[in-house]
């Protein structure tokens, strides 16, 4: 059960991300949470959306460069100590974590997501099982 | 075994003493045309104190003054034209995008000797009656239109003359109409690959067998990719609108130099700063002189490439001279912090690294400093999520760099597609620098 996070190469200079945003605008693609790693250069942007395939047509359309990563997703309480426990099962399961970042839920008001990069995303899903914290799926990211 | 064919075997293949033989006496006619006809050369000549007399033979070629694009800039429009107007059926223009236009008249002979030269580049390409031949090079005043389409009438293929542009439509008559042969520029057909790549069509959903690619300077390494994405074999053909246009030279299945047309042009290499003809097999610039024009004949015409000339015998059984794939034009050479920089370069390490063969030179100089900025487009093939990966791959590209070129050069990610591609020539070099 994993999330699919959409990756997109930009161009570091002015009306790039707008260029983009606008595409998913136009196509009413609703994004739940993004992220950008940034070189002087280049970034890379990161989406998590509604409508997958949806989003890739239409960036694939325009001529955006752009790739599908497995990420985790994680709910957890919006509350002091929230993101510790998780990091701390990762921690102790010897899970790196490439990048991590968060959103807050739409109708859902108790709960602060996280989405993950971990190098083995079995190994970390199990871990959070075995704690009796469950990761996403592509589906319950959609309705949120 | 594949069976090599030729348009005119008797000439192709003929012995070198009877090439020799027309050398010699086509040399002697042409200097005697243009002494009578074109006072501008004449001129020439006689400041460099050379009369008719002493041209008895192709031996004496060195003896002669040399033409170069000044001589055809200065003598514009009409000034090294060598038959009256009356006589010329056409005119054929460069792109001109280095300096102002040049302007070469023909004859109905000139034009029939230009197809003829064509056609054996088609044949040589594996071109028959029963090929479907589409010519993507753009018509009109360029030369790369009509002299393939005139070349694939005389072999008999189907001619498709769908001139450059509208790459779908382009991919359409190819699978379409089963075009066996393609005529266009590389960077063209690099990018039609790549449109047919991203419409999900494999190489083998088009029957194309073969391509005949020239115009500009490509690598080894782009004709590989070509090869690759197109499913065919690529021949390189070469020419120059002063001397006709395409088929000054062309490329055999030995796919290994270019057998130059000798039979109307011979050949020299000489060195590019004293004007010194090189022994054989060395490095220099390429002068060819027209032996059978009749409106428009050049002799010892600098034509600024520089290559090598070889006389190995060839697999193919033609016995004409070949001529390796020009580095670079003297032209196109840059000379940044001292270094001499041939765009042909950096596409090879672009190419050996995984990267698209779409680029951008951007040479400036900032606080008296050269410096060298290469763009090149990011691909779905080297582009992850990993930033670090990206980077890494980028360090790598600036080493090979730095070890082709002797120095160091940015490497830019652009985003696909930002890079202009023409429809005719690519767009390679932007120099800044004001000097």
């Amino acid at each position: 059960m994993s999330v699919k996070q959409i990756s997109v190469f930009l161009e570091n200079k002015p009306g790039m991300m707008s260029n983009m945003t606008e595409v998913l605008a136009k196509n009413r693609i609703d994004m739940r949470a993004l992220s950008l790693a940034e070189t002087s250069e280049f970034g890379i942007v990161r989406i998590i959306v509604d409508d997958v395939y949806a989003a890739t047509t239409v960036l694939k359309d325009e001529g955006y460069v752009h790739n599908v990563t497995d990420v985790l997703g994680v709910a957890i309480p919006d509350e002091p100590g929230g993101l510790n426990h998780v990091v701390q099962i990762l921690s102790a399961a010897s899970i790196n974590v490439e990048y991590m970042y968060a959103f807050l839920g739409g109708k859902d008001a108790e709960h602060a997501y996280m989405i993950l990069k971990v190098e083995n995303l079995e190994a970390a899903m199990s871990a959070l099982a075995a704690k009796n914290m469950q990761s996403l799926t592509q589906d319950e990211i959609a309705n949120l | 075994m594949k069976m090599e064919h030729y348009y005119q075997p008797e000439i192709e293949c003929a012995s070198r003493e009877q090439i020799k033989a027309w050398q010699d006496e086509r040399l002697v006619a042409q200097v005697r045309h243009l002494w009578e006809h074109v006072p501008y050369y004449r001129k020439k000549m006689e400041e460099k104190g050379v009369t008719l007399d002493d041209v008895q033979s192709s031996a004496d070629l060195q003896k002669l003054p040399f033409m170069t694009k000044t001589d055809l800039r200065d003598a514009y429009p009409y000034g090294l034209l060598a038959k009256p107007l009356s006589e010329c059926v056409r005119i054929h223009s460069t792109s001109g995008t280095t300096g102002k236009r040049v302007v070469a008249f023909y004859t109905q002979h000139d034009i029939d000797l230009w197809e003829d030269c064509c056609a054996r580049a088609i044949v040589a390409a594996g071109g028959s009656k029963e090929d479907v031949c589409q010519v993507s090079y753009g018509y009109g005043l360029f030369t790369g239109g009509a002299g393939l389409n005139g070349g694939a009438h005389k072999v008999g293929c189907l001619t498709v003359p769908i001139s450059s542009g509208n790459t779908e439509r382009q991919i359409m008559f190819l699978k379409d109409l089963n075009a066996t042969i393609l005529c266009c520029t590389p960077s063209y057909a690099a990018f039609l690959g790549e449109t047919m790549k991203e419409m999900g069509m494999a190489p083998d959903q088009i029957p194309l067998k073969a391509g005949i690619f020239g115009a500009e300077a490509w690598s080894e390494e782009m004709r590989h990719d070509i090869e690759a994405t197109l499913g065919i074999k690529a021949y390189d053909i070469y020419g120059l609108t002063e001397l006709s246009g395409p088929g000054v030279a062309f490329e055999c299945s030995a796919q290994c130099g270019m057998h130059i047309n000798e039979d109307h042009f011979i050949a020299e290499i000489i060195d590019p700063d004293t004007g010194e003809v090189l022994p054989e097999g060395e490095k220099g610039e390429l002068v060819f002189t027209s032996i059978t024009k009749e409106a428009f004949p050049m002799v010892r015409y600098r034509t600024r490439d520089i290559c090598v000339l070889s006389r190995e015998k060839c697999s193919c059984g033609r016995t004409h001279v070949k001529m390796h794939k020009p580095m670079g034009r003297s032209d196109d050479m840059l000379i940044i912090r001292g270094v001499n920089v041939f765009p042909s370069q950096i596409e090879t390490v672009l190419l050996n690294h995984g990267y698209s063969a779409n680029y951008q030179i951007i040479v400036d100089r900032v606080k008296a400093t050269d410096t060298l900025d290469i763009h090149v487009e990011m691909t779905p093939e080297i582009f992850t999520d990993n930033l670090g990966e990206i980077s890494r791959r980028q360090k790598e590209l600036a080493d090979g760099m730095r070890s082709m070129l002797g120095l160091s050069a940015k490497v830019t990610l652009v985003a696909p597609k930002s890079i202009v591609r023409s429809e005719g020539k690519a767009v390679r070099v932007i120099d800044r620098r004001k000097i």
